[in-house]
């Protein structure tokens, strides 16, 4: 265990060991060909981040757009125009769909601390991990290319006949580089997926074995799987998509005898699974918050552990409850909702899970927790307005409306909170740096007031019938509107505060000891940051809940394992 | 394939103890995060067969475009199959049934550790690819000439009176029939018009006989009166063309009587099918031999040993594949019945 825990030697001086992944090589190059995922993890989130505030920065000028019906209605729109509005809404969901969510846990988070939580020295194939960080920036480019050829405004989900008919200038327009950059994403996508299985499968060190790995790594898994399995779908639709506007393929287009309902089935035969592939990491890492901050061994693993993977299953079975409204016959509809509501059992048997565990536990309100346990509320009410929607009458009505907004951001947007809670969980470990826990705190009460500010008075407005997309409204809807807004504007305050807080935490924070939370899983018995080869020598497998061996230990200013306490492992 | 590995380097596995990979003296292609490289090569394994799940998916929503459009639309799938050369597919076939048994073979020259054998073997598979692709251009050129080509490409007109390959003739009928084609659809009031001015079914004796002349007497003799008499008679078949919901197997075209029967609507989703899908295969047939020409030059440079042959096992699982993959196609295109 020598040089495993560096800041035992005197607390709070902690200069970070000699040697860890970030200090082993130096300059542009040793970032820019790295192999080492920890490094290409961090690269990953810094994008990641990155993007994620300009398809926030579109969110808020969409919201402020909204603050007024139109003139019309005696408002005045100033901001931008209804076809600027349409390109805004289109490219913040594009953004935040495949270039944010889609990879934030799995591809930032995942592959910094995956390797760590098997106790494996890297994923199986760093080159091609590198491969995905690239296409992920080439299909980033090509999707924010588009604003240079008039834009999209088709909406992500790309529905035909809009995105092979219309647009700004002629059968290039803005639709064919963001359709391309989505595919790159795709594949970015694929080989991450495709990287963590056969981690899994063939990295783990003896004496790990499928049911001593974390819960965050089945969540992982199972979203790999999704990842393998739906994207090559979504490959080729979008080259479909591309054929049809550039070369007139004519399957999608109805004045060719096509149908732009074959395209709609094609969508969503990926990006229904591709909602899983957002919220399975997520709810990983839920698995591992809750219990960890609860100091209690999570309630009832192996239901979490198969939970995902029945999710991971179900989800390629519900696709058509996207499209009660788009002709399909009405068995088909009836059996996709049948399916739809049957995916709620898992959701649920996750949720029990980390209410049972939470029960009785030593709750820590740290950040982390907060996100989580904002998270519980959100998924709550975003999953339980799904069965509103998976009714086939009621979504007649629903179709297309706020109702449909608010709830996918309660699902999607949730999981947001998931990876701000996952980024400061692990940011001791990535950084070797603690945070300011108090002003963390506050971001996070802020980003969940302004959140359901946001999204919560959605669901009215949806019932009361104001569609989605809409740049103009009738003026009953205004109040609605501002109150919407003004919870967006909350939610930038936290974002920024967010952001202070970790800028400060790189500049002063204290050192981070290597197991600051109390938690058991792997990671955390390596050095903070990690040494470039994570372990000399595999750590001995133990149960990643087992909290009774950890105790704190004040010089250290973090967690050790009882009996290494003082003693010569701890200090060396 | 794993004992097989297990069998064939056994003594590195050995040599190489548990975490201890940075140790001296371990087997130069094996990577800093593996213990073994039977470890390695089992990782490579499981990441190819994955990698080639994503590939039949990827091709799967092809196959199921083609099954809905195939289910939906027979008579497209009967009639326009006949374009298709049987003999050129059928050869295809066989070249890349040989070059998988030189990959094949390869492999095992490869894990044998026959350098020489692997070489010539990997360069035959090569040729192999080259041939498959001279031979999908001579195709796919044929097809361009005769106009049939996918979506708004399709142009029967080349094909239904373009056999003599007559160059004025083709010139001469594409433009009538080119007219008739493109103009109707965007000319709604003089389509409509002559609709109710004509409401010939789509049997009109007179379309047939009148398009069908010039095919039945093989004279390259449309004049231009000839040519400026179709547009009017083919006018009352355009709705049809551009129906919203194409409705079944009704409104044959008779302008398409010739050697291969009636030409019904929308012939050219068959095209679109074909050339996408062959087209895509094409695609990773040239990745194919991209990844061989790699595996040619490396093995010429003598990297690959008894010990080492990962890349040449899993190149020829990609190369197996793309073959499995026309094996389907070829029937699936080539000999509908």
């Amino acid at each position: 265990m020598s040089s495993l825990n560096p800041a035992a030697a005197g607390p709070l001086v902690g200069a970070p060991a000699a040697d860890n992944y970030l200090t082993h090589s130096r300059g542009f190059w040793s970032w820019a060909a790295t192999l080492d995922h920890k490094r290409i993890g961090v690269m990953y989130l810094a994008g990641i981040f990155t993007m994620f505030l300009v398809g926030g920065l579109f969110a808020v000028l969409l919201r402020s757009v909204l603050l007024t019906p139109d003139a019309a209605a005696g408002g005045v729109k100033t901001i931008v125009d209804a076809n600027m509005y349409n390109r805004f809404f289109t490219l913040h969901g594009a953004v935040m769909v495949f270039i944010v969510i889609i990879p934030g846990i799995p591809a930032a988070l995942g592959n910094f601390v995956l390797p760590l939580m098997l106790g494996a020295k890297d994923v199986a194939f760093p080159r091609l991990n590198l491969c995905s960080f690239y296409l992920w920036l080439i299909g980033t480019a090509m999707a924010l290319a588009s604003l240079y050829w008039g834009g999209v405004d088709t909406g992500w989900t790309f529905y035909t006949p809009y995105s092979t008919k219309v647009g700004s200038s002629g059968a290039f327009g803005g639709v064919v580089p963001v359709v391309a950059g989505a595919f790159v994403l795709g594949f970015s996508s694929i080989f991450t997926g495709l990287n963590f299985i056969v981690t899994i499968h063939k990295l783990r060190p003896p004496g790990m074995t499928w049911f001593r790995m974390p819960l965050f790594l089945w969540g992982t898994y199972a979203t790999a799987v999704i990842q393998v399995l739906a994207t090559p779908v979504l490959g080729i639709t979008l080259l479909l998509l591309l054929a049809e506007r550039l070369l007139g393929i004519g399957f999608f287009d109805s004045e060719l005898g096509g149908d732009p309902v074959l395209f709609q089935h094609f969508f969503w035969f990926y990006s229904h699974p591709a909602v899983y592939i957002m919220i399975l990491p997520a709810m990983g890492v839920m698995s591992e918050l809750i219990s960890v901050f609860s100091h209690k061994h999570i309630f009832g693993y192996k239901f979490i552990a198969f939970s995902s993977v029945a999710i991971a299953i179900l989800g390629f079975l519900v696709w058509g409850h996207h499209m009660f409204t788009s002709g399909q016959s009405e068995l088909l509809g009836v059996i996709f909702s049948a399916i739809t509501f049957s995916i709620a059992i898992p959701s649920a048997v996750k949720m029990f899970n980390w209410l049972t565990t939470l029960y009785k536990g030593s709750i820590d309100f740290k950040a982390p927790m907060c996100y989580a346990l904002s998270f519980m509320w959100i998924f709550g009410i975003g999953g339980l307005t799904g069965l509103f929607l998976g009714m086939m009458g009621l979504d007649q009505h629903l179709h297309d409306t706020y109702f449909v907004v608010a709830h996918f951001h309660y699902v999607m947007a949730g999981t947001i909170f998931v990876f701000f809670g996952a980024i400061h969980y692990w940011w001791p470990k990535m950084t070797g740096r603690m945070y300011d826990e108090g002003a963390a705190v506050l971001a996070s009460l802020l980003m969940f007031i302004g959140f359901n500010m946001t999204f919560f008075i959605q669901f009215l407005m949806g019932t009361r019938g104001m569609p989605r997309r809409y740049y103009a409204y009738r003026p009953e809807f205004q109040f609605h509107h501002i109150v919407s807004t003004m919870g967006s504007y909350v939610m930038l305050a936290a974002v920024l505060l967010l952001i202070y807080v970790l800028i400060k935490s790189l500049r002063s924070g204290r050192p981070a000891p290597a197991n600051p939370w109390g938690a058991g899983s792997m990671e955390w018995q390596c050095a903070s940051p990690p040494p470039h080869d994570n372990f000399k020598t595999p750590p001995p497998v133990v149960d990643a809940y087992d909290y009774e061996s950890l105790e704190w230990d004040e010089r250290v200013g973090g967690y050790v394992h009882r009996g290494r306490r003082g003693g010569p492992a701890a200090t060396h | 394939m794993t004992q097989m590995a297990d069998a064939v380097h056994p003594t590195s596995h050995a040599a190489v103890p548990h975490g201890d990979a940075h140790a001296h003296g371990h087997h130069p292609n094996l990577e800093h995060h593996f213990d073994s490289l039977t470890q390695q090569f089992d990782a490579g394994k499981l990441g190819m067969w994955l990698f080639l799940a994503t590939e039949v998916l990827l091709f799967g929503g092809l196959f199921c475009a083609y099954a809905i459009f195939r289910r939906n639309h027979p008579e497209v799938f009967m009639y326009a199959h006949q374009f298709l050369d049987t003999t050129w597919g059928a050869i295809n076939t066989v070249v890349l049934l040989v070059s998988s048994f030189t990959m094949a073979w390869a492999v095992t020259a490869s894990q044998r550790g026959q350098r020489h054998l692997t070489s010539i073997l990997l360069a035959l598979t090569f040729l192999g690819g080259v041939g498959f692709m001279v031979i999908k251009a001579v195709e796919y050129s044929h097809k361009f000439h005769d106009g049939l080509m996918w979506g708004v490409h399709y142009d029967p007109a080349k094909h239904e009176h373009g056999h003599g390959h007559n160059g004025a003739h083709g010139a001469a009928a594409t433009a009538a029939h080119g007219a008739a084609d493109h103009a109707a659809p965007a000319d709604h009031g003089t389509a409509g018009a002559a609709a109710t001015a004509a409401p010939a079914a789509s049997t009109h004796p007179e379309a047939t006989t009148s398009v069908h002349a010039p095919e039945t007497s093989g004279q390259p003799a449309a004049t231009g009166a000839e040519a400026a008499d179709l547009p009017p008679e083919r006018a009352p078949l355009e709705p049809s063309q551009v129906a919203l919901a194409p409705a079944g197997p009704a409104g044959l075209h008779t302008g398409g009587h010739d050697l291969h029967g009636p030409r019904p609507d929308n012939v050219h989703w068959f095209f679109g099918v074909y050339f996408t899908m062959t087209g895509l295969h094409g695609l990773h047939v040239l990745a194919g031999m991209a990844v061989i020409g790699w595996l040619f030059v490396r093995s010429v440079r003598g990297d690959f040993s008894a010990d080492y042959f990962t890349p040449v096992d899993l190149g020829g699982l990609y190369w197996h594949l793309v073959d499995l993959i026309w094996i389907f196609l070829f029937p699936l295109l080539y000999l509908i019945h």
